[in-house]
């Protein structure tokens, strides 16, 4: 009987344009605001980390050494709280979805030398916590960390108040253990 | 009489994606005992929110179940509002209710689609598929995604709906709403899927209040409780709100309030469009829950209430994040619509309570 009462709706279809498109020779139109990857704009990135300190999946890499912007497009999950933490406003969501890929690949970005190298170096002086928290994570960068045993120690205590309160545990022990 | 046995249902089964299992015991044909077992999807995502702090935490609310992913956001986001005692903007309340509507419908489309599927009813599953698509569109259009949409952050909601996408919205719906109206006449109307259902799998009040079922399943056994009615955000703003109850407490009539609530949700997205105020869309948030603050919070997802409970330690990071699921609620209210019933009717009755496992096991 079923078939008699979706009848007006049924014959309808028959003069419609199909609700499908053949994929993939044709394609939905993308909406603008659609998040497919994130994008960014390596001129304005001042790798300050902020986007790989607050990435939920710890996707992104921010490596100052080496000046490169790296994510792994595999962890992602187009939250985009990156794009909102980003001082500089580089980061942005792209429409298109990132190409299927066969390899487990991360994607590693160039970012230029700015300008004014001297105005970035001062900002990082003026945060020590942060190069120190840096410094905790990877060890091969421990010669950020402030020559003064003084400094250093106030360093690293604002740099593990900063910290998930496991690594910031762990840490304590590690410090502990050396001592 | 015949001898008991025991008939193990799921957790792969055809009629339910999600895995539950059920062991029946059945003695000539009739489901004497049914006892749910969960387990087989646990997440640990609860536990999560020691490692990830209160604004990462909102992109893993929402991905414990991706049909009322909004609502866990947005009751995720409430929670940690209220525990911070933050006012949100009144235009970022409409939102989300506007948005969370749209996701009571998609959820309910989604779930007519597969009971018509379930009774081998393809050209229906079909034509709900084709409406549903319509609603996820909408949301494609405005947060982004189809699915989970990271749109609600804590102290407001990220993106902004304009006039004309909004006019857009109530266009679409009412499409959507003629079209789905035919579609239910077809369903419920139609002889053999009322024979197969009214009757069968009856929960009556007392024991639905009594085991405390929430949602359109108590509301098919006349409980009359809606969060809705509460009316925390905008849903005080609604001019009136009346839940939409059944007394017939059997499957057909958890068919039919679902059913019906769909159109109810078109009117509610209609109201507020028309009423949303202009301003701001979010409030910047600074600092972290004090030290043992505590807050509470219940949403009504497409299934039911939900409730969340937050508690702070001083830091960004929470000490406890608790959900209680509306499915979780609605087994116990299963297990007794199971008994006595007969073994074919099963499916339905598992269906026409719709468990969601994935929200109970996070
Ligand atoms: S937050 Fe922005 S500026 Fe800072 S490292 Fe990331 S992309 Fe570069
Ligand atoms: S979109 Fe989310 S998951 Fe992806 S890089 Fe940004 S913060 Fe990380």
């Amino acid at each position: 009987m079923g078939v008699f009462k979706l009848g007006k709706m049924t014959f309808g279809s028959l003069f419609k344009k199909p609700e499908t498109v053949l994929y993939p020779i044709e394609q939905k139109p993308k909406p603008v605001g659609l998040k497919g990857h994130i994008a960014i704009e390596a001129e304005s990135c001042i790798l300050c980390g902020m986007c790989d300190r607050s990435c939920a999946t710890n996707c992104i890499t921010v490596d100052k050494q080496a000046r490169t912007w790296a994510i792994d497009r595999f962890q992602c999950i187009q939250c985009g709280y990156c794009v909102t933490c980003c001082p500089k406003k580089c980061l942005h969501m792209d429409p298109d979805y990132a190409p299927a890929s066969t390899q487990h690949t991360v994607d590693v970005v160039e970012v230029p030398a700015q300008d004014k190298p001297a105005k970035a170096e001062k900002a990082d002086d003026n945060k020590p916590a942060a190069t120190a928290a840096a410094a905790a994570e990877k060890p091969s960068e421990t010669e950020q960390v402030p020559t003064n045993a003084k400094d250093r120690d106030e360093a690293l205590l604002a740099a593990i108040a900063l910290m998930e309160p496991e690594k910031a545990q762990r840490v304590r022990d590690a410090l502990e253990a050396r001592s | 009489m015949g001898k008991k046995a025991i008939i193990p249902f799921g957790p792969q089964h055809p009629v339910l994606p999600e895995p539950i299992h059920l062991d029946l015991v059945v003695e000539d044909e009739v489901v004497l005992e049914a006892t749910p077992q969960i387990g087989f999807i646990h997440r640990g995502l609860e536990r999560l929110v020691q490692t990830k702090d209160y604004n990462q935490f909102i992109y893993v609310a929402e991905r414990i179940c991706g049909i009322c992913a909004f609502g866990h956001s947005m009751g995720y986001a409430e929670t940690i509002e209220r525990l911070m005692d933050i006012e949100i903007p009144k235009r970022a309340e409409y939102l989300r209710v506007i948005w969370h509507e749209l996701s009571r419908i998609h959820s309910h489309i989604l779930w007519l689609g597969l009971a018509a599927d379930a009774f081998g009813h393809e050209a229906l599953f079909m034509h709900c598929w084709r409406l549903r698509e319509r609603v996820l569109d909408l949301f494609e259009k405005t947060t982004g995604g189809r699915v989970i949409f990271s749109v609600v952050k804590v102290g407001g909601v990220q993106r902004d709906i304009d006039a004309s996408m909004l006019d857009e919205f109530i266009t679409v719906l009412d499409g959507i709403k003629d079209e789905y109206a035919q579609i239910c006449k077809a369903f419920l109307n139609e002889p053999s899927v009322y024979n197969r259902t009214a009757g069968v799998g009856v929960i009556p009040y007392e024991d639905a209040l009594n085991l405390s079922m929430v949602g359109p399943f108590a509301r098919a056994s006349a409980v009359n409780y809606d969060v809705r009615m509460l009316g925390n955000g905008a849903y005080s703003d609604l001019a009136d709100f009346a839940p939409i109850l059944s007394d017939n407490c059997d499957c057909y009539a958890r068919m039919e309030v679902r059913a019906a609530e769909v159109p109810q949700s078109i009117e509610i997205i209609r109201e507020l469009a028309s009423k949303i105020p202009a301003g701001d869309i979010a409030i910047p948030v600074k600092g972290a829950p004090a030290i043992d603050s505590e807050a509470c919070n219940v949403v009504e997802q497409p299934r039911g209430e939900c409730y969340y409970f937050a508690k702070g330690n001083g830091t960004k990071y929470l000490d406890r994040m608790r959900m209680r699921t509306p499915t979780s609620q609605n087994l116990a209210g299963m297990a007794v619509a199971l008994k006595g019933c007969d073994v074919a009717d099963v499916n339905m009755i598992v269906l026409t309570i719709d468990p969601c496992i994935s929200c109970t096991e996070r």
